[in-house]
């Protein structure tokens, strides 16, 4: 497992990072990780079932969203098309034969032979935000209202969990939906409960070993 | 037909604290919840509400949201049960 650079192209063209397992060998997944909050509550997961698949034969590839972890861009100036755009290179950079999208990270697949782990709307991905920063405020003693919350949002962008969304991906994530055609891999295949709905990251042997076994079986040759 | 609220709830509650089989079969109705758990921040709170809505086919509307049904189990339980008796 080790930190690569691949090159972004467009306007932002810059270098941005990704962890790799990488060893040339024919099948190579990348794979577009969950998003924010979910993103580093399945991190660990994700790492461990790339570990699984490196010793079954298959290459890894786990590309940061421009404007999140390594990345030098801001997260505010991001949107689905960038973000879309940017998973397109990184599938062309590492000659990936087969994509993985995980939660949220199914809206952004490029087009490959691909596997949806637990897929999410955008919308659903928003709403749990925006309650998550209603909560928070009236902790605080302040009331906010979703509709006031949603109107910034849309108009100037919006900071939910801490993370800086610009008006442009807000706008986008509120009508976002994975695509159809990806063979979805629903958690009731996996056995237990998602590892995102955990309070705190969290690690489990058996679900990362059953996603890694699902996904060998669909792309060993 | 048996209301099985109280089970889901903590099988929700299990999930989303990352609990051991049976330990949530410990809490009581007035065992703390969101700001008595450090780990139980707003986010996990969004996220356990979401479950709820999802495994109880029920709506949560914002308003309904306050801190004394959030405070304990509960507090939780009943609201969840009220909700799923109107759904």
């Amino acid at each position: 497992m080790t930190p690569v650079t691949w090159p972004l192209p467009g306007e932002d063209a810059g270098a941005e990072m990704a962890l790799a397992c990488d060893a040339q060998r024919p099948a190579r997944l990348l794979i577009v990780p969950a998003l924010f909050d979910e993103g580093n509550r399945l991190r660990r997961f994700t790492v461990e079932v790339m570990r699984r698949l490196g010793r079954a034969g298959i290459d890894t590839m786990l590309p940061d969203l421009p404007g999140t972890n390594e990345s030098d861009l801001g997260l505010e100036a991001q949107n689905a098309v960038r973000w879309r755009d940017a998973m397109q290179a990184a599938a062309r950079h590492f000659a990936a034969t087969h994509v993985l999208g995980i939660r949220g990270g199914c809206l952004f697949t490029p087009g490959l032979p691909a596997y949806h782990y637990a897929p999410v709307k955008g919308a659903q991905i928003l709403r749990g935000m925006l309650r998550a920063r209603m909560l928070a405020s009236r902790e605080a003693g302040l009331a906010e209202e979703r509709e006031a919350l949603t109107a910034r949002g849309r108009a100037e962008g919006l900071v939910l969990a801490g993370y800086p969304l610009g008006a442009s991906l807000f706008r986008e994530l509120e009508d976002l939906e994975p695509q159809i055609g990806p063979s979805v891999i629903t958690q009731d295949r996996i056995g237990g409960s998602g590892l995102w709905l955990r309070a705190e990251p969290d690690e489990d042997a058996q679900q990362a070993d059953a996603l890694a076994a699902l996904l060998v079986e669909a792309i060993r040759p | 037909m048996p209301d099985d609220t109280d089970l889901l709830l903590r099988r929700i509650l299990t999930d989303v604290l990352g609990l051991k089989q049976g330990q949530a079969e410990t809490f009581d109705a007035g065992t703390g919840l969101f700001g008595h758990l450090p780990e139980l921040d707003s986010m996990a709170v969004a996220g356990l509400l979401t479950e709820l809505e999802d495994r109880l086919d029920i709506i949560i509307e914002d308003d309904e949201i306050d801190g004394e049904m959030l405070e304990t189990f509960g507090g939780l339980l009943e609201f969840a049960k009220a909700k799923r008796a109107t759904a």
